[in-house]
């Protein structure tokens, strides 16, 4: 075990996964010489070569597109996208490719590729530098996505996405990469992907959360402390979820309410709700409720505090299905 | 002021050096201080400095009317500032406040000035590229007579978009005007590393013309822009310019050591060609300007910049409201 960043966890990931598999190679803008504009990918050019480690011209949608013909002549290649709304360009390439391909060719065709990128807002960043777009991700059938929220989950589940044979697209809380540090398990360590992790037993009420979340719910349910006893499920894969934690959950406390940073329309926590209602109606004993991201672009830092999802509206939110 | 020619100027008059002498100015002092405001935590986010590369911006703008349109890039306050933009609202805007282009919702690589032909800086890289190209859509279709100039880095050109919409800037004959500032770096990766073959080859595989241009040279680019604007205005269709430049300063304010990436002797060759130097020089050698004449325009300047600066940082910053507002029509 060593204590690591959620960044040096990933880059930890990297170099065990490389050094693991040859067929693994990562590719993206700035990735080789520079260690990628997070680090995420240092040092990975000087251990494996320039080779496994592609430093590629300014192209998403062709780095992507590349990716598809790596994964169809045997290699497992690892895009990183600079920033989540770099990722749009490759969006083309996912929906019109590879979420069909291993479908239409009846598994005759696999694609064991992973789409890397830090996501979502909280560090004073420009607009279009600070979405949430897992939504887009996880509505796009043959495509897994994956959200960690720890250093310890966000080696674990790289590596697992990595060596998943199908596509995975795995969104990292950059808010978390230097601010968050945590116990990493050395060497080969994986996440099963569509496994969730309980983050805190409670009774009386759950909150749902994913990546950068996370900490928001833990800092709801300690506000919550003396007054009622909340569970955190940390979701952790969007696709495939972990429908048996979030039932079960559900089943205990009755009262569910679901954090997302994401704009609301349409978002994953409406996902969930709809599962929620679908399967757990008798064991609530409230409306679940989502606390979200507004219908906007992502704001300007000055006010993104008044868009993100707070301890404050989370705990309100608690609060009132609590006293229903 | 900035300059605002109302007809395209097809020579270079010593009162128009004088302003190309003055916005170069403006912009280099704009962003010295728009580096201090970061590294004294006044301003979060991030800014690209266009520090270095200021011939183009101005050369090309001086070239343009009021009315015309120009794209910008994540490296846009030289371009915003050469087409007319007030340094109060620029700075308003970089620091969130509400007085600013875009209230303050924007930013450093969003500012939009409508007034001023100004479509927009862009944080995506070659996003601007089609919202030029249909503009000038717009401008062929209307016969108004205006020009549309996209300024975008090379490394947009590995971006596929900007090959669809110079297909169809040729293939309709648009007046729009890629501007590519060359400055041999996608953020810390040598364009050699990103870029193959020619440049020049590629505007010519959809036969518009191209031109190479010192970008340091304010005059040279002007010349070439006053060439391509020309032809477009007269229904000659699209140009493109690739200007070699230099940015001076880091990817973006926090790029401190570039050691590994470009050489420090790289960096100072380069900053020998100062462009505002070059043009300074040249009006001192043509007798247009003394040295004491434009440290006057400096000084000025600088107390201009200084009052935009201060008066932006008292500003108040937008109503938190504003986030859920102007969504919609
Ligand atoms: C689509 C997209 N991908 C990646 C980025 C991240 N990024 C910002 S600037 C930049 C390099 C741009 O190089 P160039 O176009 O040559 O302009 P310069 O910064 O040199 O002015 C990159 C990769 C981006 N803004 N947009």
């Amino acid at each position: 075990m060593a204590e690591l960043t959620l960044v040096e966890a990933i880059n930890d990931a990297f170099h065990t996964e490389l050094g693991r598999d040859e067929s693994v190679l990562v590719m993206g803008e700035d990735v080789g010489r520079a260690g990628g504009v997070f680090r995420a990918t240092a040092g990975l050019r000087d251990k494996f070569g320039a080779d496994r480690c592609v430093d590629t011209p300014l192209a998403e949608a062709g780095i992507l597109g590349a990716a598809v013909g790596l994964c169809m002549a045997g290699w497992r290649p690892v895009c990183e996208m600079q920033y989540d709304a770099f990722s749009y360009p490759c969006l083309d390439q996912l929906i019109t490719h590879v979420g069909r391909y291993r479908w239409r060719t009846r598994g005759g065709m696999g694609f064991p590729l992973v789409v890397r990128m830090p996501y979502g807002g909280g560090v004073r960043a420009p607009e279009l530098h600070d979405d949430s777009p897992e939504a887009y991700y996880a509505h796009t059938p043959g495509v897994k996505v994956a959200i960690p929220s720890t250093p310890a989950d966000a080696k674990g589940l790289l590596a697992a996405a990595i060596r998943d044979p199908d596509p995975v697209i795995v969104l990292e809380p950059k808010l978390h990469y230097r601010t968050m540090r945590g116990e990493v398990p050395a060497g080969e360590h994986v996440v099963p992907l569509g496994e969730a992790r309980l983050a805190r037993e409670g009774d009386d009420a759950t909150i749902v959360a994913y990546g950068s979340m996370v900490p928001v719910a833990e800092r709801a349910a300690e506000a919550l402390e003396g007054e009622a006893s909340i569970e955190v499920l940390d979701i952790r894969t969007l696709k495939p979820l972990d429908e048996g934690a979030l039932l079960a959950s559900a089943g205990k406390t009755g009262r569910v309410v679901i954090v997302q940073e994401a704009p609301r329309t349409a978002g994953y926590g409406a996902e969930l709700a709809a599962i929620l209602a679908e399967k757990a109606m008798l064991d609530l004993r409230a409306p679940v409720i989502r606390v979200t991201g507004y219908d906007v672009p992502y704001p300007y830092w000055q006010i993104e505090d008044a868009y993100m999802p707070s301890v404050e509206r989370v705990v309100a939110a608690v609060r009132k299905t609590l006293e229903f | 002021m900035a300059t605002e020619p109302t007809t395209t100027p097809q020579t270079l008059t010593s009162e128009l050096a004088l302003q190309m002498y003055e916005q170069m100015r403006r912009i280099r002092s704009f962003e010295e201080r728009v580096n201090d405001l970061y590294r004294s935590a006044k301003m979060p986010g991030l800014a690209h400095l266009y520090i270095g590369e200021e011939a183009v911006a101005v050369g090309v703008c001086s070239a343009l009317h009021r009315d015309d349109y120009i794209t910008s890039t994540h490296r846009g306050h030289g371009h915003c500032l050469a087409k007319g933009a007030s340094i109060e609202r620029m700075f308003c805007e970089l620091l969130g406040k509400e007085a600013g282009y875009c209230h303050g919702k924007g930013g450093s690589m969003h500012i939009a000035d409508h007034e001023h032909g100004n479509l927009g800086a862009n944080a995506i890289v070659g996003g601007s590229t089609g919202i030029a190209t249909g503009a000038a859509f717009s401008a062929k279709s209307r016969r108004t007579g205006q020009v549309a100039v996209c300024f975008f880095g090379e490394g947009a050109l590995g971006q596929g978009v900007l090959y669809e919409v110079m297909n169809m800037a040729s293939l309709w004959q648009l007046p729009v005007i890629y501007v590519c500032e060359q400055n041999f770096y996608n953020e810390y990766t040598h364009y050699s590393e990103t870029t193959a073959g020619e440049v020049a080859a590629r505007p010519a595989a959809f036969g518009i013309p191209e031109e190479e241009v010192d970008g340091q040279d304010v005059r040279a680019v002007f010349d070439a822009a006053c060439r391509a604007v020309e032809r477009a205005r007269s229904g000659g269709g699209p140009a493109f310019l690739t200007c070699a430049t230099y940015r001076f300063h880091g990817h973006h304010v926090g790029d401190i050591d570039r050691g590994y990436y470009r050489s420090k002797d790289e960096e100072e060759q380069w900053r020998r060609r100062d462009p505002v130097e070059i043009l300074a020089a040249w009006l001192v050698d043509r007798g247009i300007a003394d040295r004491s004449k434009l440290e006057r325009v400096d000084e000025n300047l600088a107390a201009e910049i200084a009052a935009a600066a201060d008066a932006a940082l008292e500003a108040p910053y937008p109503d938190p409201r504003e986030v859920n507002e102007h969504v919609y029509a």
